[in-house]
């Protein structure tokens, strides 16, 4: 391993020495299509985000001045749909999982590499589909809610078909990391020497695995309702909407933490690199993650609460949903012990890091609210809710993802980032994300229902307010892609280990050679033994 | 195509290409139980809500196409292990029979399905004529497009088997597609008595 380092001359390229189309497109190496996922969701990140520019520009005005009443609506599920299954969704696991799993666990690359590049082109003619969609764009959300969705003009089947396809893609990507993670860890890596992110990565895949396909059964449903004419969520055909409903939130509930647990195993490692000290409650944050991924499965009914359920289903769902915010509870405090006492440098990854914490946790306590019953009655459907969808979203998830491009970047370029531009950024970024959706929890708080172009003219000053703060946050973004791209050719060649990380990728040299490892490392301790006594085995 | 090598590397071990695969094709299946769960949960649904309608419209469906397909797939089913307890012994030309013949019943499957929608469809019941036929044609139907998909990789089993790709040490393709081919069968055994043998 040592030897891959020493190796390093300016010459060196590592994985991403051969050069052409199809040495990419074709490719088997699991770190070159983790970086052509990461591209492609980055591309739709920033075309997700100035789809809410434009929200946000249509609500400067209590009236609809630029578009149409029927364009917002379909500003509004392009915005979603985009950002949540293009984006969100798959950036953290299929980008930097799977960039970084196999690496991680000390081996050559994940169990099937070829049905690994097959997901990625299924996912690429997803997104063919969807964009194809655009033709007749989509109006109802991007929840799909029948039977509205059945019976519009828009072209819900051909979204909904490539939904499904951009599904299976996920459902592959999360087979494979499991059997990744079960079969091809480096001898010696038993499941307590694993790093944290492949503990949050594997509870991600079985809820891949398990949620992904009730949806796209469910949107198979949805096209045969509007091609064969069948009506299961139709109630004039004896079909029941609710059922859509539940089916929808089966699965569109646990993938939040599709999304959010990823984000959490970053932040897992980046907090002991930068304390210089061992994960505090190590089994603690691993099982939390499972927790979350089992109980994700148990509250998709608090998204119904306005719905029509039985009181009874409102109130074990409401009671369940507490439930979850113990394992979230747990990670967030071991992350606050694991900074006490530690020797803390701030540098970029950090500092993202960090913001994760704060704007998670205003995130998460938002979702307590909702998910009490008679608070839920007040604000749901408000603004309050998208504020909440956002500092968990966008405060967790992308600031996350933001934190591991940060720590990974020279490892996956062999440059470094410019650190005082990133700070800049971050700045930035922090200012305009907090002025844009702190100021929809007041605005919700007031009663103003999203998913409008129009609102009554009291709600105003918070809308003009929100929509500078998205002004801020885009420029706050903008100099941080400044940043990736000019560091790409005029940053610092990268150390292979800048940050004096213990786990396996900083073994190798940045970026990694094509097959990881000259020789499978052999495992003898967990990943987070800073500052450990002679002949111990690292742990505190 | 350039990683060939780091992949051979990467499975030094054939033990642990073969637990992977396996391990693979059941986490497949899973998402599979899971695809057919949220039908079968749609299912339980309005057979609660109209106990009545799925009562008179499953008088309805002919009881002897669907037994007779009942008794196609379980034997294609047994051609199945045949064929992989054969080739465990190393008989590569009984494997290929077996696949043929699986191949052949999962055909006369398909085909009996088409004469037996043929007969409804002139009988005027469609997808869209109730609940219960819109769940009949989907769910039948969801399952037929899995035995032709299971016909095709029988197809390309075949094609290695023709290349003398299999062994005695080495079958695992054809163990996980005989794995998801009894699967195929299983679910048949939950619709048959589901949509023509329910009192």
């Amino acid at each position: 391993m040592l030897a891959d380092a020493a190796a390093v001359t300016p010459a060196y390229k590592g994985y991403l020495e051969k050069k052409g189309f199809w040495s990419w497109a074709l490719t088997l190496d699991h770190k070159r299509i983790g970086v052509m996922y990461l591209l492609t969701t980055l591309l739709f990140f920033l075309v997700g985000g100035l789809f809410g520019l434009l929200i946000r520009l249509e609500l400067l005005k209590p009236v609809a001045w630029v578009f149409s009443p029927q364009t917002y609506n379909e500003l509004f599920t392009i915005h979603g749909t985009v950002l949540i299954f293009l984006f969100i969704i798959p950036a953290i696991p299929s980008g930097l999982g799977n960039f970084f799993i196999p690496i991680l666990i000390g081996a050559r690359d994940v169990a099937f590499p070829r049905l690994n590049i097959m997901s990625y082109w299924i996912f690429v003619f997803g997104i063919l589909v969807i964009l194809g969609s655009l033709a007749h764009p989509m109006d109802t959300g991007w929840t799909f809610y029948t039977p509205y969705s059945a019976r519009t003009d828009a072209a819900v089947t051909m979204l909904s078909l490539g939904v499904f396809m951009v599904g299976m893609s996920s459902i592959l990507t999360g087979l494979n990391f499991i059997v990744t993670v079960h079969k091809l860890r480096a001898p010696g890596m038993g499941w307590y020497r694993m790093p944290l992110f492949i503990w949050a990565l594997y509870a991600t895949s079985i809820i891949q695995v398990v949620a992904t396909p009730v949806i796209g059964m469910t949107f198979l449903l949805l096209a045969a309702e509007r091609v064969l004419g069948i009506g299961f969520f139709d109630p004039a055909k004896g079909g029941d909407p609710i059922l859509f409903q539940h089916f929808f939130w089966f699965y569109s509930h646990p993938v939040v933490y599709v999304m959010i647990l990823p984000a959490m195993g970053i932040i897992t490692e980046i907090i002991p690199t930068f304390s210089k000290k061992p994960i505090f409650g190590y089994k603690a944050i691993a099982y939390s993650s499972l927790a979350l991924a089992f109980a994700g499965f148990l509250v998709w009914g608090h998204h119904m609460f306005t719905a029509g359920m039985s009181v009874v289903a409102d109130i074990l769902f409401s009671v369940l949903t507490f439930s979850v915010a113990i394992p979230t509870g747990v990670k967030v405090f071991n992350w606050i012990a694991t900074l006490y006492k530690g020797s803390i440098s701030l540098d970029s990854p950090m500092i993202y890091a960090l913001t994760f914490i704060f704007l998670f946790v205003i995130g998460g306590l938002t979702g307590m609210f909702l998910g009490s019953l008679a608070t839920d009655v007040e604000v749901h459907n408000t603004y309050f809710l998208v504020a909440h969808f956002h500092y968990t979203m966008m405060g967790g998830t992308v600031m996350g993802f933001f934190a591991g491009l940060h720590y990974w970047f020279p490892k996956m370029t062999g440059r470094m980032l410019d650190e005082r531009l990133a700070k800049v950024a971050w700045a930035i970024i922090l200012v305009g994300f907090n002025i844009t959706f702190f100021t929809m929890f007041i605005a919700g708080y007031r009663g103003m229902p999203r998913r409008f172009a129009e609102y009554l003219p009291m709600y105003q000053p918070e809308n003009v307010v929100s929509s500078i703060g998205a002004v801020i946050l885009t420029a706050g973004i903008a100099v941080m892609f400044y940043n990736f791209v000019r560091s790409l050719f005029k940053g610092d060649p990268a150390p292979a280990n800048p940050w004096g990380g213990r786990t396996l990728e900083w073994q190798v040299a940045s970026p990694p050679p094509e097959h990881n490892f000259d020789t499978i490392p052999t495992i003898t301790e967990w990943p987070y033994g800073y500052g450990k006594r002679a002949g111990g085995d690292g742990k505190p | 195509m350039e990683n060939r090598k780091g992949k051979a590397e990467a499975f030094a071990d054939p033990m642990v290409s073969y637990e992977s695969a396996k391990l693979g094709i059941w986490v497949f299946l899973m998402t599979e139980v899971l695809l057919f769960g949220g039908l079968f949960m749609t299912y339980t649904v309005f057979r609660i809500k109209y106990p009545e309608l799925f009562h008179q419209d499953h008088l309805k469906l002919n009881r002897t196409f669907g037994m007779v397909n009942t008794l196609v797939l379980i034997t294609s089913s047994l051609s199945v292990a045949v064929g992989i307890a054969g080739i465990r012994r190393g008989r590569q030309a009984l494997l290929k029979v077996c696949l043929v013949v699986t191949m052949l019943l999962g055909a006369t499957f398909l085909t009996i399905k088409y004469f037996e929608w043929s007969d409804d469809f002139a009988r005027g019941l469609y997808p869209r004529t109730d609940v219960f036929f819109s769940l009949y044609f989907v769910m039948v139907g969801l399952h037929g497009i899995h035995v032709f998909a299971g016909i095709c990789v029988m197809a390309v089993m075949l094609v290695m088997a023709q290349r003398g790709a299999f062994n005695k040490a080495y079958s695992t393709p054809v163990e996980i597609t005989g794995v998801y081919w009894h699967f195929v069968d299983l679910v048949w055994i939950y619709l048959f008595p589901m949509f023509y043998l329910i009192g």
